[in-house]
Formats: structure tokens, sequence, C-alpha cells
């Protein structure tokens, strides 16, 4: 798209050109509010911009930032995923009780498995039924949830140390400390950001998001597309159940009941648009901290929470209306 | 034009972030967190108070008789809660964040009692003193001390009230509990049956369901029960709001004759339903008095680095107007001077 309007221009235009792509760059606006609340927030609070406290921020964010990286997926292909944070936390309850029975490696294993399941459930409703996702995901959500408390019998089970709580151990580089869990998100985005951008997988994401029926003219198995990001999707909830077991080694059937809502809040603040088709995974990086960041800050700050959520609700509400706006101006 | 547009709808976005942070800003200072930064004895000492949601009234109460404690002493409270019963991630977030800021205590009413070790652990390895209110941590010892209701004893005051009232009549006990698994739930339930005087599973309970201590909930639960168990004439119920819930059901099955209400909280609302005879009795617990006794034990460690220890029990009282013979108990008038909320 960009090469075309630079093909043939002269190093001024060309320039002009390079910045105008710059300013196209929908990750722009993100970031500018993840700078804008960074600098806010280390001048209100003494104690924001320290290594210890931003190392914190990362860490907080870590199984939404996982979960969300499957939010966008399925949100690219112009879908929602409201079981998503339901199927993490049954991935924990599943880990912590077959860890007792067999050990950390089965453990992992049976986690992957059944959260990878749930998303075939979810795609094959999604793809064969041809059931709105929305519908899809609600429906498996509830039952989810109640088949976890089932499983877990009300109680929460402690998960031993060793493998299933790799992800919470802490290292260094230099003096700033960190977890695995945090490169495990980073790396998670990483491996997604590639495929979404470089393979033919990628592409064929988006053009189903865009538009199913101008991609199945195209040629593209669309249905087969989407049933592998449910997949996927799946597969990136396990390893949020394994980073949650890191950051708190108890599985606990009542935790994370606002995950389903926090990782679209991750997605649409980082500007991937709720109509599919547009949108990119390092805006949901970017979108995830910016929540790390307001939520760290404003409590750094000695704001109240119920504050806290107002300003989120605000910021949810911005992004969309940007999206629009340019969606309304670039028609 | 388009990128006009561009850098337009990216200087709106950056506005408007800003003024939503601006807002919230504004909106503290004029609000929650008005503590008195103006130094006293304790030198302006921060000690954070974590509650397990910041919305129900037993918790916003323990929240103030904190604050209140906190300007009497000099210190600053910052008070923060997690998003929703079982919100262990909120709370851990909380205790890392108040770690951050540099606090010389920490008070929690743990969501899961044992979810959120690893997070008090490492406050406690960070100097500072970690104190359980109204919820135990299992173990107990994972924190420096814990102010708290003996939630077995009240348990156990309830039960024998409601026997003891029952008279020689057959109980036909219904249980109406709080949220399944929670330590403190578990302490009434095991206590009121202790006092009571049966076991677990015994035949006298005809009915037994989980309301998360919601009086929507209780009222849909008793409904279906009293279909299920018409005969019944002793109710066991987690708090105070499920008790208003299933009076609901009860009045509107015409059986308030037939049914002994027990239940447990103290709240004012609870305390005017005893008065009123919704509720037969109940347990009143004493919040404020946790949050205080709290808030003086982190300034105490702060001046002379004595740490507080062991479970503290702050009491617990039968509030009723139909005193029985060999249970100490205080009348509604009584309650309506003492209660919460």
């Amino acid at each position: 798209m960009s090469s075309a309007t630079t093909a043939g221009l002269g190093g001024r235009d060309l320039t002009r050109a390079r910045v105008s792509r710059i300013l196209r760059e929908p990750l722009l606006g993100p970031l500018a509010a993840l700078v804008v609340a960074i600098i806010v927030f280390s001048i209100v609070s003494q104690t924001f911009l320290n290594p210890y406290n931003l190392s914190l921020i990362l860490q907080q964010s870590v199984v939404v930032g996982i979960l969300a990286v499957g939010q966008t997926l399925i949100i690219l292909t112009s879908g929602i995923d409201l079981s998503i944070g339901s199927v993490a936390v049954l991935g924990t309850i599943v880990m912590a009780q077959a860890a007792g029975a067999g050990g950390p490696i089965l453990a992992l294993g049976a986690t992957f498995a059944v959260c990878v399941v749930l998303g075939a459930v979810n795609g094959g409703l999604v793809t064969v039924l041809r059931l709105p996702p929305f519908i899809v995901t609600l429906g498996t959500f509830t039952a989810i949830q109640a088949a976890t408390r089932l499983l877990a019998g009300s109680q929460t089970y402690q998960v031993p140390d060793g493998v299933l709580t790799l992800l919470g151990t802490s290292f260094r580089i230099g003096t700033f400390a960190t977890t695995y869990g945090v490169v495990a998100m980073l790396l998670v985005y990483l491996v997604v950001w590639y495929a979404l951008s470089q393979t033919a997988w990628g592409k064929h994401v988006y053009a189903v998001g865009g538009n199913i029926t101008a991609s199945k003219l195209s040629g593209i198995k669309s249905n087969r597309t989407l049933f592998s990001v449910y997949l996927a999707t799946g597969v990136i909830a396990a390893v949020a159940a394994w980073a949650a077991l890191g950051r708190i080694p108890n599985a606990d059937p009542n935790a994370y009941q606002t995950a389903n809502l926090d990782t679209i809040t991750a997605v649409v603040i980082g500007g991937t648009s709720l109509f599919g088709g547009r949108g990119s995974v390092i805006g949901t990086l970017i979108g995830t901290l910016i929540v790390g960041v307001l939520r760290n800050g404003l409590t750094q700050a000695g704001v109240d929470s119920l504050y806290q959520n107002i300003a989120t609700g605000i910021l949810v509400i911005v992004a969309v209306a940007v999206d629009q706006f340019a969606r309304r101006r670039s028609a | 034009m388009f990128t006009r547009t561009k850098k337009r709808s990216l200087t709106v976005g950056a506005v408007l972030l800003a003024s939503a942070v601006a807002f919230t800003l504004a909106g503290c200072s004029g609000g929650s967190s008005s503590g008195s930064s103006t130094g006293g004895s304790a030198d302006g000492v921060k000690i954070g108070l974590i509650t397990k949601t910041d919305s129900n009234p037993y918790f916003v109460k323990l929240r103030e008789a904190a604050q209140a404690q906190a300007t009497k002493d000099g210190a600053t409270l910052i008070a923060l809660a997690g998003a929703f019963d079982g919100d262990n991630e909120g709370q851990v977030a909380a205790i890392e964040n108040l770690v951050s800021q540099g606090v010389k205590g920490i008070l929690i009413t743990p969501n899961s009692s044992s979810g959120i070790l690893t997070a008090i652990k490492s406050a406690r390895d960070n100097g500072v003193v970690v104190i359980a209110l109204d919820t135990a941590t299992d173990p107990e010892d994972a924190v420096d001390a814990t102010y708290a209701t003996d939630n077995k004893a009240a348990g156990v005051t309830q039960g024998k009230w409601v026997k003891a009232t029952l008279g020689s009549t057959a109980p036909a006990l219904v249980m109406l509990d709080g949220t399944p698994g929670g330590t403190v739930d578990t302490f009434r339930h095991d206590g009121f049956l202790e006092g009571f005087g049966i076991a677990e599973g015994s035949s006298e309970i005809v009915g037994q369901e989980n309301t998360n201590g919601d009086q929507t909930k209780a009222q849909t639960a008793m409904e279906n029960l009293l279909q299920r168990a018409p005969g019944v004439n002793a109710l066991y119920t987690i708090n105070e709001p499920a008790a208003a819930g299933a009076y609901e059901a009860i009045k509107a099955a015409g059986k308030t004759a037939q049914v002994t209400i027990g239940s447990i909280d103290g709240s004012c609302t609870g305390v005017a339903n005893v008065k009123s005879g919704i509720i037969g009795a109940t347990v009143m617990q004493f919040p404020a008095k946790m949050a205080e006794q709290g808030v003086d034990a982190v300034v105490k460690y702060a001046s002379d680095g004595t740490k507080p220890s062991g479970f503290n029990d702050t009491g617990s009282q039968l509030i009723t107007d139909k005193p029985v013979s060999g249970l100490d108990s205080k009348d509604t008038t009584w309650g309506a001077d003492n209660c919460w909320g």
C-alpha cells in the first residue's frame, strides 16, 4: 500500500512519505499514551520510576498479557473470546491436580491438552455450526467456570515448587530483577508477531477478519484458518495457566474472574479493531502495559481503585473512538 | 489529508489519556485518601490496608476505622482492595505495590488463606510487618499476627442459640453457606454444627446451599430448598444478607412462625432485622477493633521495633431480644449502639 504511493517520488517527497507512513502507523497512538502515562507518573510519584517498581509492572502484566495475545488473534478474525480466562483457570486446576497424580511433565501435558481441546470446541462451534463467537464463548465460559468448580471441589490446590512454578522464578539482568514469566510473555508476543506478520497464515488471519467472503473468493480456506486461530488461543491459554501458577502457586477456581474482560481491554487500547482485520499483537503488548502502568502508577499516587477503573474505562472508549475516527476517515 | 488525520487522532489520544489520568488524580485528592500526611508521633509512617473487596460495608467499616486510627496516630493509611471475592492476583499486586511504596506494615484480609503466601513472605523479607485482619492465613504463622473474630466460637454461639430456641422439637436444619472453601465460611459452618450438637452429614440437615453471602442468591436458594424440605424449622445463615434473603422466601411460603433463623456478622441492618423479628439472633463481630489494633501494632513496630504475634481474638457477641438461659446475650438496643456499617 505504502510502496505504491512512494514510487517515483523525489527526495523530499520521499521523506515526507516516510514521515506520513510512520504517522499512519496505528501503534503510535497507544505508544504515545504509554509514554505520556510514564512521564506523568514519574513526576507525580517518587516511587514509580525505580527498577523494582518497573519490574513489578511487568510481572503484574504477565497473565493477562499472555491471554491478551490469544484474544488479539480472535478479535483479528472479527470474533471475540469471552471464555479465554476461564480456560486458563481450568488449566491451573488441571495442572495442580495432575501434578499430584503424575509429576510436572504430565501436568503440563494435561493442561495443554485440555486447553487445546477447549479451543477446538470453541473453534468447531464457530466454524462448523457457524455460530457467532460471542454466543459460543459466552456459553463455554459459563460451562467451563462451573466445570472448574466441580473439578476443584471448590477447593484451592497448592502447587509444589519446581517446574510448575518456574515462570515465577526471578533472575537479574544487572540491577533489574525480573521473572521467567516476563520472558515467557515476551516470547509469546514475539512468536505470534512473527506468525502474523511474516507468514502466509498471518495474512490469511487478517484476510478472514477483514472480509470473510472476499477471503474465500481469493482461495483462502477460511474455516481452516479460523479453526487454527482458536486452537492457537487454547495453547496460549495453557501458557497463561502455567504463568499464573508461577505468580501464585495456588490453583483457585475463583481466581481471574475479570481476566476475560481485561484481555479485551488490553487489545482495544492497543489499537486492534473490534471489527476485525486491523491491529497487531505489539499494540496489545503496549495496551497491556498501559493498563499495568495506570494501575500501578495510580496506586503509587494513592488513588482509590474505583477511580482507577474509571480511568481505564475512559481509556477504552477513547481507544475505540480513535479507531472509529480513523476508519471513517480512511474509508 | 491522511497524515493530518492521523496526527490529530494521535494528539487526541495522548491528550485524552493525560486528562483521564489528571481527572483521576484530582478525584483522589478530593475523595478517598484524604489521609493524614501531617506528621505526628509516628512521623508519617505508611501503613497499607488490603481488603477483600472495596464495596462490602464490612470492609468499608474496617477501612474507616483504620483510617481514623491512623489519623490519630499520625500515620498515613493507603487502602487497597481486590476486585472481587477470590481476586488473589489483585491482592498480590496490592502487596507488591505497597512494598514498592515503602510501607512499614500491611494489614490484609486475605481472599484466599493460602493463595498469597509467597507475596506475604516476600513483603516480610523486605522488613514489612504483615498482619492478617478478619481472616487467618493457612498456616497461621505465615503472617506476623492475626486480629480476627474467632469464627468457630461465633458459630458455636449461633448454633447453641438456635438449638436452645428450638427446645425439644426434632430439628430439621437448612444451611445457607457462603463461598465454598472459604476459611471463615468453614469455621462458622463447623462451629454452628458443634453448637447445634449434630455432626456434618447427619440426617437432621435437610438442605444445604452456597449463597456467596448474597441476598438474592440466598432467596432463590431458600425458595428451592423449601420445595424440597417444607418441614424446615431451623436455619443457619452465613451472614445477615443471606438471612434477609431467606426470610423473603420463608415469608412468601407463609412459614415465618415455623423457622428459627440464626445469623452472624453484626451489621446495623442485621441488628435492625433482629429487632423487627426477621432474624432470631445474630452474632456480632467487631471489625473496628481489628483495624484499630492492627494500625496500633504497626505504629508500635515503627517506633520501637516490637513485632506483634499470634492470634488475637477481637471477640463476638450474641445479639437477640429472645435470650435463652445459659447463653450470654445483649439486646438490639445495645446492638444498634455497637453495630458496624
